[in-house]
């Protein structure tokens, strides 16, 4: 283990500069301990977003050396083998400053997806019964778990290449309520992930599943909108 | 149409005929290499394949499916590159599209029928 770690850190928004530090090098020392080291102890002007530390709230993702990662979950002796550490916002978002991104857009994409829940049941109503292993509840069980973090969005060359694409969060959000069969906005959800900014975008390249900390498989989901929208619209029903 | 049923619409014939393609590929690369075993001249190529109709039918849906298969493909790509999805792209798929059938076709009917 090296003595000290040779840090570059984006400051500006997205027009600004790397700046170098020095920080001392500890053990089980994870990227996130780097920056608010850099924070506290050398320039208090930095920004950044945590909260939790322990990879369940999913807001300190920041891409480190070019690859989007939790900074919490994310230890330096993983990523650092050389001392050296380049940390910058997420791309595919606007910067508001340092690490901070604007994620305003990222979510309202969940909106446009239609990733609301919408059922007709009250809480007079009896419970739904879905059975565990019917495939409906598995597929989604497979998508279920993510935390919004944004490292896939960040990931996606198709969101690069064409900012409209909902990207791989929102869609694999509405796959998951795609196969969800109590609610009852299917039609409009499909409609909603079709097309040039929804589905059929998708390159199947497979960053987002590579990079998502929670080992989700957008792209599992992805294909399989694009085979129901497939058949809504065979049907004329999309 | 929707656009969006449009898109669906072309997702789903590019799909089915690369599983055509795929089939077809297949039997075409075995019908070489069971074809040139110690040697092929295309006077041999044309003494099997004329008047061979089940021949000519086989080759005739590699066409179809590839002149529908390579135009949604192109289409893709010029949308994504340059000109975006509007009716360059469409003008440039169909091009392409009719290129492959007639030539297609002209091969199809020279091995089976001339």
């Amino acid at each position: 283990m090296t003595e000290s770690l040779k840090v570059r850190v984006w400051r500006g928004t997205d027009r600004g500069a790397f700046a170098a530090y020095e920080v001392p090098r500890s053990e089980s020392q994870t990227v996130l301990d780097v920056v608010t080291y850099i924070q506290r102890r050398i320039d208090p002007t930095l920004s950044y977003r945590f909260a939790c530390r322990v990879g369940m709230c999913g807001s300190c993702a920041m891409s480190v050396n070019g690859i989007a990662r939790w900074t919490c979950r994310t230890h330096v002796s993983r990523v650092a083998k050389d001392g050296v550490l380049e940390i910058a916002p997420l791309p595919n978002l606007p910067v508001i400053k340092d690490l901070v991104t604007d994620m305003r857009e990222f979510f309202d994409k969940w909106a446009k997806a239609r990733g609301q829940f919408k059922g007709t049941r009250t809480r007079h109503d009896d419970f739904a019964r879905i059975a565990p292993a019917s495939p409906e509840r598995v597929a989604a069980d497979a998508g279920i778990e993510c935390i919004g973090c944004g490292v896939c969005y960040a990931s996606c060359d198709v969101v690069t290449w064409r900012p409209a694409f909902l990207g791989p969060a929102a869609l694999n959000r509405a796959w998951t309520l795609v196969n969800d069969p109590r609610d009852v906005r299917q039609r409009e959800r499909l409609r909603a992930v079709a097309g040039d900014a929804g589905c059929h975008s998708c390159h199947t390249q497979g960053s987002c599943g590579e990079r998502c900390p929670k080992h989700i498989e957008p792209t599992a989901g992805i294909a399989g909108l694009k085979r129901l929208a497939a058949r809504a619209a065979l049907r004329g029903e999309l | 149409m929707s656009d969006v049923r449009t898109q669906a619409l072309l997702w789903y014939w590019q799909r089915m005929s690369a599983m055509v393609l795929a089939l077809c590929v297949v039997v075409h690369l075995a019908g070489i290499i069971y074809a040139v075993r110690g040697g092929l001249t295309a006077a041999e190529i044309l003494g099997r394949t004329r008047g061979n109709w089940a021949f000519g039918a086989f080759y005739a849906v590699f066409v179809v499916a590839c002149a529908i298969h390579a135009p949604i493909g192109v289409a893709n790509i010029v949308g994504e590159t340059t000109v975006g999805r509007g009716s360059s792209a469409l003008v440039i798929a169909s091009v392409l599209g009719v290129a492959i059938l007639m030539m297609g076709f002209s091969a199809v009917y020279g091995l089976v029928a001339r």
